[in-house]
């Protein structure tokens, strides 16, 4: 029974690409990405940094053109929006597709209260009259759980606690009512209770407004608590993905093998907590290989000659790696 | 009982507030952030103690209190019975040296216009830790413990990555033959990869140095693996502490019971099991009346809004500073 029979994907990304720089010092930050995203589904992306979360997640809305190239396709209810112009995106952006960033206060206007902010969002994407749109503004904070929002509309940003500065960010991301939300990070700069807070209030616009989100996170504990569907990223690239229960119960690519049990959860206490041996490859030098070579413990003379192509043999679960781990039940204990 | 390195007694600190001149006109006091209200503690010797709590709680003002950044507005720091912020041990930096803080942010604790070498080599002549010839050994040898080659030190901070600037504000510390290491948020910028090594290095050489160690951090899963002890921290105030296994199976005042319940747990059937905190932690500028968390605890009755309740010793837990200990179910 997977999901995928039941709804079709409102977002559907076919070997994406995006490199930095040019000549010689070309950046691969993101290799042959492919996922898809159907109506009330949360996808996490996961993986260390510098291993492309961001970079895929911004290239999805077109925003890494500015430095760098992307290439492959970005299909928004069957169109592509790679191809799609900078006027075009200007109007999805923030309308049909909302992102919430890394940086809540880079993303903030500091001379503007929160209520204009999330008027000028409303005026951009919709065509609520005056007072519509503030209704919808007082709506928006009340929904994020900002106590007295009616009289917070006139507050400027540096009024409001860093908790509800990022809560404030989503409720301007979720007032035009998007149907695909990217969210980078949101919650890794909170304390544990505001995250939860904010997790629980994602996966609820999730359900309630079929609204399909891509989070990018480095906590597993976050997608475990969040997500249907998680990919893997490393140097790049997608190296597992597939339904969040399966991953992380069995995780199959040696990867995700080692990020998993470097959590430092049912170990007994004090006593050495796995690490993944070395460190994540420069992308200006990437091995021919597999890029997880260096640091594998399964690896082979195959490894570092060929690159293992992420498979999908299963038809649930797609992992890049010669010799998938073959985990029975339980990798979490 | 294992002897107390460090006494830490009814500490208090208040950041001087700055008066708008609203505030003026209308006569009304400068706004004071109480950032450590009567805060308890010993370390004892060889010890992990864990601190957690949510941002602003008060947990790098302690620590910074402890390193003698900060001078408490009340109460006092005993260093092995000697109060440390007495005129006369003021004057003894051998204080400096036995008690070491560790920074969240190796990049800006370490200038980045020297070598690790030259980082190394100032810690060891500040405290005269030993002969000019014996310098080099000596860094060879903090080189090994915090397991980074050799040709690391003649590199400088920005040609490493997070994890080695980690290790070489570690060794930077271990030089001068510290007793106390107080380590606040350590790894919290680190990849869980890079974490555990780091963790690891640091459990090895508490073992192998008999280290004591204040661990602070957010990261309550870290915290829980690391500590012999924990103590929670809610505005200023420690409402729960005691043994780190029982405290995190069992946590029992109402906040610790909140707080653990909202770390995000690996397992996916777990979702959906959290004990939901209503609202925000209040502003340390209006700490409430009475139990300070009595705005946010499902079990607060009259007495909570206007009695403060005492840190007190429960029966096969640790001490809880809540009026309805007992009657609270553990979750
Ligand atoms: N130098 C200072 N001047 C004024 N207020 C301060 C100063 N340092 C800290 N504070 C305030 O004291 C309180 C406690 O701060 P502290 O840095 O100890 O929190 P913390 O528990 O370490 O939080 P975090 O988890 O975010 O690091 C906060 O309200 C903070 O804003
Ligand atoms: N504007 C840019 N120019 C050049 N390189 C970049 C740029 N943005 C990101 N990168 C590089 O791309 C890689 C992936 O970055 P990013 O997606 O931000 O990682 P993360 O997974 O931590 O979000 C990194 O090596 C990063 O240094
Ligand atoms: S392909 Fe080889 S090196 Fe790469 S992850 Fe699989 S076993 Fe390891
Ligand atoms: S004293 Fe009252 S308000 Fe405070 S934690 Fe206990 S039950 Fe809750
Ligand atoms: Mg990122
Ligand atoms: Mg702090």
């Amino acid at each position: 029974m997977t999901l995928k029979s039941v709804h079709s994907p409102i977002l559907q990304v076919e070997d994406l690409c995006t490199t930095f720089g040019s000549g010689i010092a070309t950046i691969p930050a993101v290799r042959d990405v492919s996922f898809s995203v159907n109506k009330g589904e949360i996808l996490g992306l996961v993986g260390e940094s510098g291993s492309g979360k961001s970079v895929t997640l911004r290239s999805l809305l077109g925003l890494s053109r500015r430095y760098g190239e992307t290439t492959g396709s970005v299909y928004w209810k069957g169109d592509n929006l790679v191809v799609r112009s900078e006027a075009d995106m200007r109007r999805i952006r923030g309308g049909e597709i909302a992102m919430i960033f890394q940086e809540p206060m880079t993303s903030l206007n500091p001379l503007l209260t929160v209520g204009m902010q999330i008027d000028e969002t409303l005026k951009a994407h919709t065509a609520m009259n005056a007072s519509e749109r503030k209704a919808r503004a007082v709506e928006m904070l009340d929904l994020v759980g900002i106590p007295a929002a009616r009289s917070r509309l006139g507050e400027y940003p540096h009024q409001f606690s860093g908790g509800m500065r990022q809560r404030v960010m989503i409720a301007i991301a979720l007032a035009a009512r998007p149907q695909l939300l990217l969210a980078d990070e949101p919650t890794t700069a909170l304390d544990v209770t505001i995250q939860a807070q904010i997790l629980d209030l994602i996966l609820s616009l999730a359900k309630d407004f079929d609204m399909g989100v891509v989070l990018v996170t480095h906590d597993l504990g976050v997608v475990a608590q969040t997500c249907d569907q998680v990919a893997v990223m490393y140097a790049g690239r997608i190296v597992e993905q597939g339904a969040v229960r399966q991953v992380l119960r069995a995780p199959q690519h040696p990867y995700t093998v080692g990020l998993m049990r470097s959590v430092p959860e049912n170990v007994p206490p004090r006593t050495p907590l796995y690490s993944i041996p070395g460190t994540p490859p420069s992308l200006l030098s990437l091995p021919e290989g597999c890029a997880f070579s260096a640091r594998c413990p399964q690896k082979t003379v195959l490894c570092e000659q060929s690159r293992p192509h992420l498979t999908n043999e299963t038809g649930e679960r797609a992992v890049a790696c010669f010799s998938r781990v073959e985990t029975q039940g339980d990798a979490v204990a | 009982m294992t002897e107390a390195v460090l006494e830490i007694k009814d500490v208090n600190l208040a950041f001087k507030g700055k008066r708008t001149v609203l505030d003026v006109l209308s006569n009304r006091p400068s706004r004071d952030v109480h950032a450590l209200n009567g805060v308890s503690l010993d370390l004892r010797r060889g010890e992990t103690l864990g601190v957690v709590g949510e941002s602003g709680c008060g947990k790098s003002t302690l620590a910074r209190c402890i390193v003698r950044l900060y001078e408490p507005n009340d109460g006092e720091i005993l260093f092995q019975g000697k109060d440390v912020f007495e005129a006369s041990e003021r004057k003894d930096r051998s204080y400096n040296r036995r008690v070491q803080m560790m920074f969240q942010d190796p990049y800006s604790s370490l200038n980045p216009r020297m070598t690790t070498r030259q980082i190394l080599s100032e810690a060891l002549k500040v405290h005269d830790m030993c002969k000019e010839v014996d310098i080099p050994e000596k860094m060879s040898g903090l080189m090994d413990l915090v397991q980074l080659p050799e040709d690391a030190l003649d590199k400088y901070p920005h040609e490493f990555s997070g994890g080695q600037r980690q290790r070489i504000g570690i060794a930077r510390a271990l030089a001068v033959e510290p007793e106390v290491l107080i380590a606040d948020e350590l790894v919290s910028a680190l990849d869980v990869s890079v974490q555990a090594q780091i963790v690891n290095l640091l459990l090895d050489l508490q073992e192998r140095l008999q280290l004591t160690i204040l661990f602070v951090a957010h990261d309550l899963r870290l915290v829980r693996h690391v500590s012999n002890r924990v103590a929670v921290i809610y505005l200023g105030r420690i409402v729960e502490i005691g043994d780190s296994e029982t405290l995190f199976a069992n946590p029992s005042h109402p906040y610790s019971q909140a707080l653990l319940s909202a770390a995000p747990s690996l397992d996916p059937d777990d979702k959906g099991k959290k004990i939901h905190l209503e609202g925000e932690l209040p502003s340390p500028l209006d700490i409430p009346p009475g139990c300070p968390f009595h705005v946010r605890c499902r079990h607060k009755t009259p007495k909570c809004t206007t009695e403060l309740p005492r840190l007190r010793p429960l029966d096969g837990r640790g001490s809880v500073a809540c009026h309805h200990a007992e009657e609270i179910e553990n979750v």
